[in-house]
């Protein structure tokens, strides 16, 4: 593993990028690149294709139409990449378990695993937690050790799906915290939310998404001051897009 | 991490699997022999005194007499010790074994219930009774499972002019005759639970233990001896036949201190077996 | 009754027949699961992971197979074995190994299909998590096999009950002999055919008690495991 050249998979583009679920669409023309920098914020009502295009991002399911390219590939392996589900789940082992065995998948090396569990431990802030079952943790611990378990594959882009959907202040308060540290050593986050205020606290940019279709892609302070499209205004103002 | 673990698991596993069928392959023969000497304790009793002498351990797998001669026939035993002399000459004419020697006899009883609906209790002439049995159609239990007992007990009916084997087939016998297909001890068994005569060896009538009303009948007639017989399975047929350790058991049988073995196995004072390897005729 | 007297008399007095008998019916029963599991565990995993054409049907068979008729196989390993059968140069027929292989034989249809389900089970809770972390076919066969292994144990449960049941199989190919092949369901079925049945009843309850204690530890084993991994 350490003779791989150190490529990255940044930037990453969807080039008229449509994606099919048997005949019906959900995303369509999709054009758009994520490069290196503040977090990116995708939004947009449900149904919009935010899920799905943090899938193919992550290349969990592939492009009917179009190409997405990783670092100028495509096809590229999935190793340096990580994703976080909007209900992760849990395996049956303990917390540091969990993390174990991701590190373990993302080829480790042995004798690093432990310090690097505790670590991880550490960012997330689950440290006496560590022997606890995974699964009889509560919905934001078990977010924050989705979260541990995505950063030991290191990844170079990390996707979260709605990380604080569902979640207390408190909880969501802690999962924003981590992300903010991540993004600041360098890893590039892209999510998707609900939450109108987090978009705001945490996006560099920000994409909406409606009815699979890209609206808008600007910088998060141009988004929320000065919106171009009608949808986008009617997003922020808390008016239904239909 | 994950393949090492599950490896161990299995490693675990797979030595526990190959450690536990691991025995000893001591000096040991196969005997097929028939219910009735299995279950009248006889082996119980005679085993012990051959595995001291010569240290051979002799597994017995009981049958009925058919079944233990085709044990034999497919080479599954080295020896083969039963009771049915017509089919063991048979066993002999196909070449399954080069010579039978008798060994003992004992005898059958009639038994049947204490309330004896057919009146034949007593009586020392067992055509007779058989014939009162067909006459009253009191309720009578049968092997049915080619056995030494069931040969022996078709062949009294054939005596008695009845042929109960064409009859019954053509189920032209009535209900009062059962034919059930299993060994000794459930004939005992069924006939207990449905107070019904049934032909039994001494032996496993005197060890039985759940005779409810049941007693002896008819007892006594010469024609109700049973003769055993033991012949070594031909090596020539089948070559993994221990024929050193078989031959020792068979001639150990038959020598003096066999036979005393034999009369020297009693249940309640009442010995079951009379030697008679002397007898070149039986 | 009179038969939990005698046999808790044997059991107190520490009968080494009944002893042996028991240790033997344990030792084939528990070394048959043991097979059917290296066998049965890895079967269903790999109906419950992959895809092709008359899966459906094999699931189907592999449910029947649970009920397969223990004379049946008795009787099928019986002509395997006998000295005038394909594999009777092995002289197996009559020892304890032919018990195990008969008793194998009935027990991993019944862990291959209880194993495939809970695999699956598991699977579709898995299966996006896995392709996430970018876990090859191995890993994921081994990853499910390891996190259902306190499910599996049920599994491996039903088999044992099924093997420390059934006296069709072994009577056949073991021939219930004494002090080598005989076991407490042969003894048992033996006992009732002498019409002794206070011993045969008493022989029942010690082996129904050896089955739930089997049962019981299991549980135990269970219920610790999950405290730790969940």
């Amino acid at each position: 593993m350490s003779m791989r050249a150190p490529v990255t998979d940044l930037p990453l583009m969807f080039v008229e990028v449509g994606i099919l679920a048997g005949e019906v669409p959900i995303l369509s023309q999709i054009t758009l690149t994520f490069d290196a920098g503040a977090p990116t914020v995708l939004i947009g009502p449900n149904g919009s294709g935010k899920t799905t295009l943090l899938r193919a991002a992550m290349g969990l399911i592939p492009a009917s139409r179009g190409r997405i390219t990783w670092g100028g590939r495509e096809n590229a392996p999935s190793d340096r990449r990580a994703f976080m589900f909007q209900r992760p789940v849990m395996l049956r082992r303990s917390v540091a378990g969990n993390i174990r065995y991701a590190l373990a998948a993302a080829n480790a090396p042995r004798a690093a695993i432990e310090e690097r569990t505790s670590h991880l431990l550490k960012v997330v802030g689950l440290e006496p937690l560590a022997q606890r079952p995974a699964r009889r943790l509560s919905g934001g611990e078990q977010q924050r050790l989705a979260l541990a378990r995505a950063l030991a594959r290191a990844p170079t882009i990390l996707f979260l799906d709605e990380p604080t959907a569902s979640l207390d202040p408190h909880a969501t308060k802690a999962i924003e915290d981590v992300i903010r540290d991540i993004a600041s050593i360098g890893v590039k986050v892209v999510m998707s939310t609900h939450d109108l205020g987090q978009a705001k606290r945490l996006g560099g940019d920000i994409v909406l998404l409606h009815r699979g279709q890209l609206i808008e892609h600007t910088l998060a302070l141009d988004f929320f001051d000065t919106p171009r499209t009608p949808e986008a205004r009617r997003f922020i103002a808390g008016e239904l897009l239909v | 991490m994950f393949n090492r673990r599950t490896l161990f698991a299995a490693a675990a596993l797979g030595a526990f699997a190959l450690t536990a069928p691991a025995f000893a392959q001591e000096k040991s023969i196969v005997v097929s022999s028939t219910t009735s000497t299995q279950d009248s304790g006889l082996f119980g009793h005679i085993l012990p005194l051959f595995k001291a002498k010569t240290g051979i351990d002799v597994k017995v797998v009981s049958q009925g007499t058919g079944q233990a001669l085709d044990t034999g026939r497919r080479g599954d035993a080295d020896v083969v010790f039963v009771h049915a002399r017509s089919a063991e000459l048979k066993f002999l004419e196909e070449g399954f074994s080069t010579k039978r020697y008798p060994v003992m006899y004992n005898d059958f009883v009639l038994i049947g219930p204490k309330s004896d609906p057919a009146g034949i209790k007593g009586s020392k002439d067992i055509v007779a009774a058989l014939k009162t049995i067909k006459d009253k159609g009191a309720p009578f239990i049968s092997r049915g499972d080619k056995s030494g007992t069931h040969v022996a007990e078709l062949a009294l009916w054939k005596v008695a002019g009845i042929d109960v084997e064409a009859a019954n087939s053509s189920k032209d016998l009535g209900p009062w005759y059962k034919s059930i297909g299993q060994g000794m001890g459930a004939a005992l068994n069924t006939a207990s639970a449905g107070n019904s005569y049934v032909l039994a060896d001494r032996g496993t009538w005197l060890s039985f233990k759940n005779r409810g009303d049941l007693v002896i009948a008819v007892e006594g007639d010469k024609r109700l001896f049973n003769q055993y017989g033991v012949m070594l399975v031909n090596p020539a047929k089948h070559p993994n036949v221990k024929k050193e350790l078989g031959q020792q058991f068979i001639d150990w049988l038959v020598s003096a201190e066999g036979q005393k073995a034999i009369s020297d196995y009693k249940i309640g004072g009442e010995q079951l077996f009379y030697p008679n390897a002397n007898d070149a005729g039986a | 009754m009179s038969g939990d007297v005698s046999a808790l008399q044997l059991v107190l007095s520490g009968d080494p027949g009944l002893f042996a008998i028991v240790r033997l019916s344990l030792m084939v029963s528990l070394s048959a699961v043991a097979f059917a599991a290296l066998i049965g565990v890895p079967l269903g995993a790999f109906l419950a992971l992959t895809r092709f054409p008359g899966r459906e049907a094999a699931i189907v068979v592999l449910n029947a197979l649970m009920g397969l008729p223990p004379v049946v196989v008795g009787l099928a390993i019986f002509l395997m074995l006998s000295r005038s059968g394909p594999l009777g140069s092995w002289g197996l027929l009559f020892t304890p190994q032919a018990m195990i292989i008969a008793q194998t034989v009935l027990v991993a249809p019944i862990i291959a299909a209880l194993a495939r389900q809970t695999i699956e089970d598991l699977w579709v809770e898995y299966r996006e998590e896995l392709a996430a972390m970018n876990i090859g076919p191995a890993g994921r066969v081994a990853t499910l096999i390891w996190d259902a292994r306190f499910s599996l144990v049920t599994a491996l449960l039903a088999g044992f009950g099924r093997a420390a049941a059934e006296v069709g199989a072994i009577m056949i190919v073991g021939g219930n002999i004494d002090g080598f092949t005989r076991t407490m369901t042969t003894a048992i079925a033996l006992e009732t055919s002498k019409g002794d049945l206070p011993l045969a009843v008493g022989l029942g309850i010690v082996l129904i008690l050896i089955v739930i204690a089997i049962n019981g530890l299991a549980w135990g084993a269970r219920r610790a495991g999950e405290r730790i991994a969940g």
